[in-house]
């Protein structure tokens, strides 16, 4: 039987550890939205599980009062897949960066998208490896001057919501490092949908690349800059909410509403429940706006399910009950 | 046919070596397997070797293509597939070529004459057919037409086209084979029914071909008449046939049902290891979640995820994906929760000789990761003890927290042999450091007084959330610390952990002599010829040389340098370049020890053994 969940504060899963991430790091902001999100997922503090890689990000689980793992470098998909198959009831959260999940553990971050095991994962991309102490990374721009590309850098980098709904990713969510209230909201409904979950947040490093993302993210040019989607609305968006997207041919377009005949009703309307990605993928590649918010949400069935199912029929049919059984099957022999 | 062949003889052998060859599709791995299954059904002790080239198709009648399969059966025990043939039956003349080496002067070969056309002998390189030249003159050739009078017995059956009837040929051969050795054809016969149950011209067509070439080998004056093998003295109980890798995979269900754990296993292929996965992933009847996952890392890493939660957790690999899992083992290792690594060794290093047998990742094992990462290392020694290593190495992970390596090699992995079934019943009962609710003053790293072990947490724990991870941990809570003496001490007390394990694992045993000139040493897969070798020269009056074989590596048994200084001479016996001997050497101060090292991808010969071991003792 299920026990009713204890009501929980954000206090409750704050550990007894001294954050020690840089003053000013967007980190906190992630750290203090997922403490106050959690006690209103429902789930019970005992069941739920952080396991990261390595890089700032991935002290992560230090802070929270509640499992964790601080694994190591770019495995932290992995672990978690392992912690979930072997405990489905867990609720499994990653922790990782754009150098973790992209570089050096760029193949269990594709190929745990593809499997679709209920996970969640938080990536925080701040186009910079923070813990080295300043080199580039797969997100760094063509051109950024950094440690290691003192003329700046040469390798065109990724485009991290791209790449995972490349790698199958059925749940993909972008959002700024300094709006916490919305990225709760987003921690919430990741925890809600079955499969694996991935949010990027646009984090800003306040020592090797400070203000990377100001552009699109600073209080002053949010409304203007971002588009914040929300399923079944308008995409609309700036301080006046006169701005919106369209369809021109196989091209999105900018238009405003009220100029050139555009009514309201001309606005495309968002819809991250679609099985196909081609949208979404224009929504991800898109840079002015740069869309927030929820950007694909399509409900698949979840690799536990697939495996669950399988192993429901192979029982059904199966004649041995104990190992034993299998043992003593088929061509065994007397000696006597 | 030549007329070389002596006049028949009746004659009871104590134990018989036969190679079937041929090419990788003419059915050499059945054919051997038939035989000796049916050895095995007949009371003889066995043991079996697969030999096949790594292209998966290699092209017909090519010299790297062939395929073969050793059997070697006896009144008396049976501890190596052995090493030279009293019997070949070469398919083809590349078969022939690349066999006959190993055929004892004077023995037997089979040859299917229809296969020594002149393209199938260029193929094989032969600048004159063998069986009109003088080159087999040493050997008593059978030849048999076999393709043609496989063809002659289906001739009446529907159903079946040229690839189909000439692909029976295997079954001519084993037809003949079964009458020389005095077998009967029953259990294969049943083996059709089962195997092509929905397939009734298929089950016809094999059986006449195997009756054919019984018949045939009955009718023909040319073939020396039976042999026969009279059953081995055998402990009594239910037997069965098992492959070291199939005991490997066993050994871990029991070990999961006796722990009363569900099983994980996190594996990606790799050969020869892959067979454990293949057979673990059919169990998913008993919950056995088996994950192929994307890489050896992911292997391991979800292997170690699975431990964090509560699973019996296990990955399988070989050598140069326990290189890649260094870096994890290292983790498992630090956060101390309990994971079994299996190895099943093949030729190294790098990709080296991928289904070849080698015993060189014994220091891999022990030192390969950063840091000071010890990790208790087992190794099996026979393809039935492959069970009881796997089940061995799951409870002192689970009862000493901590990562275990298993290591097996290519050869008891790929070979078979009769197996006593060991009931879950009768296997020790195993512990673990389990806890279910917070008391007072609880910690994760708190220890077992004797083992050290520390205690395990699960997640859905209600009051024992905690964080684990690579970072030094502090003594107590395992929070981060980075204070100088507690590094030192958290090291210390890792290795002072394994080191316990000794008081928890059986002395090495010394057989044949516990005292005098010679010891012969070994550890893991080469336990059956080093016996064979030392039981050999005991019978021949060598009462002076003793046997200790070793299957616990990290730590070794307590008694090892008590047995070690009994003997005058210590000759240590590896498939490597003196992996172990090192071991020994940096344990025990002032041994002189001898080697003999082979490392050729082959296991050890019975002659250069003896050989050897003679040398040693004059």
């Amino acid at each position: 039987m299920e026990t009713a969940v204890k009501k929980y504060t954000f206090r409750d899963f704050a550990s007894d550890q001294e954050v020690r991430w840089c003053p000013g790091c967007d980190d906190y902001v992630i750290l203090r939205s997922m403490q106050k999100a959690l006690p209103e997922m429902g789930v019970k503090k005992e069941d739920v599980v952080f396991i990261s890689g390595i890089g700032c990000s991935s002290r992560f689980p230090y802070y929270m009062d509640t499992y964790g793992m601080h694994g190591i470098h770019g495995r932290a998909p992995a672990i978690a897949s392992g912690v979930k198959l072997a405990n489905p009831d867990l609720s499994v959260w990653v922790i990782t960066g754009d150098g973790d999940a992209m570089a050096i553990g760029g193949n269990h971050f594709i190929h745990v998208l593809r499997r679709n095991l209920d996970l969640n994962i938080i990536l925080f991309n701040n186009e910079i490896y923070g813990l080295t102490k300043g080199q580039f990374s797969p997100t760094s721009l063509v051109g950024q001057k950094t440690k290691s590309s003192p003329y700046g850098n040469v390798q065109p980098p990724f485009l991290p919501g791209e790449l995972a709904i490349g790698s199958q990713a059925r749940f993909y969510g972008r959002i700024g490092g300094n709006t916490p209230k919305e990225m709760a909201e987003m921690f919430i409904e990741a925890e809600k949908f079955k499969g694996t979950s991935l949010i990027e947040v646009l984090q800003n490093c306040v020592i090797f690349n400070d203000g990377c993302f100001t552009q699109y993210t600073d209080k002053s040019v949010r409304e203007d800059k971002q588009l914040h989607v929300k399923q079944n609305k308008p995409m609309i968006f700036g301080k006046e909410k006169d701005k919106g997207l369209v369809l021109n041919g196989l091209k999105l377009e900018v238009v405003t509403i009220g100029e050139n005949g555009i009514a309201e009703d001309d606005i495309l309307v968002h819809d991250a429940h679609e099985k196909d990605p081609t949208l979404h993928q224009m929504l991800v590649r898109l840079e002015y706006p740069l869309v927030t918010g929820i950007i694909r949400r399509f409900e698949d069935v979840t690799l536990e399910e697939r495996m669950d199912n399988l192993t429901a029929e192979v029982k059904t049919n199966s004649k041995f009950s104990k190992t034993d059984d299998l043992f003593y099957s088929g061509e065994t022999y007397e000696v006597n | 046919m030549v007329s070389t062949i002596k006049n028949p003889k009746h004659e009871v052998l104590e134990a018989v070596i036969i190679r079937f060859v041929g090419d990788s599709g003419d059915g050499m791995q059945l054919t051997g397997t038939q035989f000796s299954d049916t050895s095995a059904m007949f009371g003889n002790d066995i043991a079996t070797f697969p030999n096949y080239p790594s292209e998966i198709r290699a092209p017909q009648g090519s010299l790297y293509g062939v395929s073969g399969f050793q059997v070697h059966i006896g009144s008396v025990e049976i501890s190596t597939p052995g090493d030279n043939v009293d019997l070949l039956v070469a398919m083809n003349p590349a078969g022939l070529k690349t066999n006959l080496h190993s055929v004892k002067p004077g023995h037997t070969i089979i040859v299917d004459t229809d296969a020594f056309t002149k393209k199938n002998l260029e193929k094989a390189q032969y600048e004159s057919n063998p069986l009109e030249d003088d080159s087999l003159n040493n050997y008593r050739v059978i030849e048999v037409a076999m393709t043609s009078l496989t063809k002659e017995a289906l001739k009446d059956v529907e159903g079946l086209d040229n690839k189909g009837i000439t692909r029976s040929k295997n079954m001519f051969a084993l037809g003949m084979v079964y009458w020389m050795y005095d077998r009967s054809t029953d259990y294969t016969i049943d083996f059709f029914k089962k195997k092509f149950k929905s397939k009734p011209h298929i089950i016809e067509a094999n059986t006449k071909v195997l009756k054919a070439g019984h018949n045939y080998a009955n009718t023909i004056e040319l073939i020396p008449s039976a042999y026969s093998i009279s059953p081995a003295k055998m402990e009594p109980g239910t037997y069965r046939i098992i492959m070291g890798n199939t005991a490997t995979a066993w050994g871990f269900l029991a070990a999961a049902e006796k722990s009363g754990l569900e099983l994980f296993l996190g594996s990606y292929p790799i050969t020869p290891a892959t067979d454990i996965l293949h057979e673990l992933v059919k169990h998913k009847h008993f919950g056995v979640k088996a994950f192929q996952a994307e890489d050896e890392i992911a292997g391991i890493t979800s292997t170690i995820g699975a431990s964090f939660a509560g699973d019996l957790a296990i990955t399988t690999t070989s050598g140069p994906g326990l290189a890649l899992k260094g870096e994890a083992l290292g983790l498992a290792m630090m956060v101390e929760l309990p994971i079994v690594v299996v190895n099943v060794q093949r030729g190294g290093p790098s990709t080296g000789l991928p289904t070849k047998t080698e015993q060189s990742d014994l220091l891999q094992a022990m030192y390969g990761r950063n840091g000071e990462s010890p990790v208790i290392v087992v190794a099996a020694s026979t393809p039935a003890n492959c069970y009881n290593f796997a089940y061995e190495a799951s409870k002192l992970a689970l009862e000493h927290m901590t990562p275990v390596i298993l290591l097996t090699d290519g050869y008891i992995a790929n070979g078979s042999a009769p197996w006593k079934i060991q009931s879950v019943d009768e296997m020790p009962k195993i512990k673990n450091n389990r806890v279910f609710e917070y008391h007072d003053n609880w910690n994760p790293y708190d220890r077992d007084e004797d083992t050290l072990a520390r205690n395990w947490a699960i997640p859905g724990t209600p009051g024992l959330e905690h964080r684990i991870g690579g970072l030094e941990k502090d003594k107590v809570t395992g929070n981060v610390s980075y204070v100088p003496e507690n590094h030192e001490y958290m090291t210390k007390i890792r290795a002072e952990k394994i080191k316990r394990v000794q008081n928890y694992i059986p002395d090495v045993e010394t057989e044949f002599a516990d005292e005098g000139d010679l010891l012969v040493v070994g550890w893991g897969g080469t336990y059956g010829s080093l016996h064979t070798a030392v039981k050999q020269m005991n019978g021949e009056g060598f009462k002076n040389i003793g046997f200790a074989h070793f299957n616990y590596i990290n730590p070794l048994p307590k008694n090892t340098e008590k047995v070690l200084r009994k003997f005058r001479k210590i000759v240590v016996c590896e498939l490597n370049n003196g992996q172990f001997a090192k071991i020994l050497k940096i344990n025990f101060n002032g041994l002189d020890l001898l080697q003999f090292n082979k490392i050729q991808g082959l296991p050890f010969g019975n002659t250069e053994l003896i050989e050897k071991f003679q040398q040693l003792v004059k």
